[in-house]
């Protein structure tokens, strides 16, 4: 179910690279710039017409259509799984109460730190041992081996090592975010076109600005890419550290309206989740868009 | 070229003698001399794998030899096969890849555009580039630098015909103009004998047999002595050409 949601998620613009990672079986050099270029191409905005609007819009139209009518009819057990005004009462009732985003500022706030250290972790140590071979035989191996371990696994010992508090939450996070960034980062640094990099010697480019000039702009599609899974992964991550033991945070929402059998409560977290992950989405979309501005022009006819 | 004594009493600017590379147990260059005078365009031409590219790129100062002597200037340039830009640079930052990027440099890099024919482009990103578009702007990115030696690595290879004759005639022109000396390395045999003052072909790691070239410029394909001369090369090439039944 872990790899299934990311995966659904990833698969919206960089298909093979960004599905594989997070799946963790892809190794390391087919997650490289030329596959995040391809994807990046692929994506390129087309106009769509009116027709193919309508049409893509209608399913989920329907579904919701039929979630109202179902309620409404009482086709639906309210117990089971409750009407959209319910779900949206529920929702009212926790912002009006501040119940909502005292819970969500926690979330956020876990999330925000363990992701600047996970992520700023991965992003070094990728440059690190993307660019020097000392760098490379050090730290690979040791990541390759780590990566393997599913985060989720080691919950349990975190929690026995480091108690109920923030450490063990905002530590899974850190490690879940870490694995795609450095992957992603060090093939893209590693796999930057030799032939490239060669022109950039010709033309008196040395050590610094060879990277400044060369090796990171053409490992930002990479760094990208990896960013994209390490936000979404992050975001599982935060979902089963607050599950357990979590005295605040929308995780710890979601397990007390189960114990009470709040289905609207149930109903609007999961929602939350779903916004989440699709602002982390538009957020790499807007990276992109500043940080490759040519990807969106394709090669002329 | 009418006047060789005075080439020959400036320094060469190029200076190649009995040099020597192999890897492992293959050996590519072995007692390769060539020399090129400034302002001097030669071609050189070699069946692929002779180790042509290993020279240029020894040359270049991307390759070291095993043996033997190499002075080459350290104002020297390439255009290699490939347009080999960063695609996340526009076409102006291309064409001044590695230098300050003054206003100087910025003028400098417009006028090389507008020399390659592409002027104005400055702000198109590579990605919206022909494959003939982004060989001009690796031309100018090699020319804007004013060399003292430019290598050109089969620079027209991967071109289709029709531009191919294109860029050989801006070459031709450009070179003509900035007078650097000029190392052209291809196997295509009209190639050479179109743009260079004087052809050396590689045979068995060193430089088999050096021809001036007899013809007046502008040249084309068709001028009385040119077949001779093809067919001439391509037999130091080792091949004889004849198609069709006899």
């Amino acid at each position: 179910m872990t790899t299934g949601t990311t995966t659904s998620r990833a698969r919206a613009e960089t298909p093979p690279v960004a599905a594989a990672t997070a799946a963790g079986t892809v190794p390391a050099t087919a997650t490289g710039a030329a596959g995040a270029r391809r994807g990046a191409t692929s994506s390129g905005r087309r106009k769509r017409s009116p027709r193919d609007v309508l049409l893509r819009a209608s399913v989920p139209t329907a579904i919701l259509a039929l979630w109202f009518l179902g309620s409404a009819q009482g086709w639906i057990d309210e117990k089971q799984f409750p009407a959209p005004w319910q779900v949206g009462d529920a929702f009212v009732e926790l912002v009006s109460t501040g119940v909502l985003w005292e819970n969500l500022s926690v979330s956020l706030g876990r999330v925000a730190v363990g992701f600047a250290i996970g992520g700023l972790l991965g992003l070094t140590l990728g440059v690190v041992a993307g660019l020097f071979r000392l760098g490379d035989q050090l730290l690979d191996p040791t990541l390759q081996m780590l990566r393997t371990i599913p985060f989720l696994a080691i919950a349990p010992l975190l929690i026995l090592w480091f108690g109920i508090d923030e450490r063990p939450k905002i530590i899974i996070i850190a490690a879940a975010a870490l694995f795609p960034l450095y992957l992603n980062t060090h093939s893209g640094v590693r796999n930057v076109d030799r032939k490239i990099l060669e022109a950039g010697k010709v033309f008196g480019l040395r050590g610094l600005g060879l990277v400044r000039h060369v090796i990171l702009p053409e490992a930002i599609p990479s760094v990208l890419v990896g960013l994209r899974v390490s936000l979404s992964v992050s975001l599982l991550a935060l979902i089963v550290a607050e599950m357990s033991n979590a005295p605040r945070g929308i995780g710890f929402l979601m397990v007390s309206a189960q114990q009470y059998f709040q289905m609207d409560v149930l109903v609007v977290c999961v929602l939350i989740y779903a916004v989440w992950g699709l602002s982390v989405d538009l957020v790499v979309r807007l990276l992109e868009r500043l940080l490759l501005p040519y990807k969106r022009l394709g090669r002329k006819p | 070229m009418s006047t060789p004594t005075v080439q020959d009493l400036a320094a060469p600017t190029v200076r190649v003698e009995n040099v020597g590379k192999s890897y492992g147990d293959r050996t590519i260059l072995s007692d390769f001399s060539l020399t090129l005078r400034p302002g001097e365009f030669v071609a050189l031409l070699g069946a692929s794998g002779s180790g042509k590219t290993t020279l240029l790129r020894i040359l270049a100062g991307l390759e070291a030899h095993d043996t033997g002597t190499v002075e080459a200037p350290a104002e020297r340039t390439v255009v290699f096969q490939e347009p080999r830009l960063v695609a996340s640079k526009r076409v102006g930052s291309n064409v001044i890849l590695g230098q300050r990027a003054t206003r100087d440099r910025r003028a400098a890099a417009s006028a090389a555009l507008v020399e390659v024919g592409l002027g104005g482009r400055e702000a198109a990103w590579p990605t919206t580039l022909s494959g003939g578009e982004a060989q001009r702007v690796a031309l100018a990115r090699a020319l804007v630098r004013n060399p003292r030696l430019l290598l050109l690595d089969e620079p027209f290879a991967a071109l289709d015909a029709l531009t191919r004759i294109k860029m050989q005639a801006l070459v031709a022109e450009l070179c003509h103009e900035h007078q650097p000396a000029v190392l052209l390395v291809t196997h295509d045999v009209d190639e050479a004998i179109l743009l260079a003052d004087r052809v050396a072909v590689l045979q068995d790691g060193k430089v088999g047999v050096e021809l001036e070239v007899p013809f007046d410029r502008p040249r084309r394909r068709g001028v009385p002595g040119f077949g001779d001369f093809r067919r001439r090369l391509l037999l130091e090439l080792g091949v004889e050409e004849a198609i069709g039944a006899a």
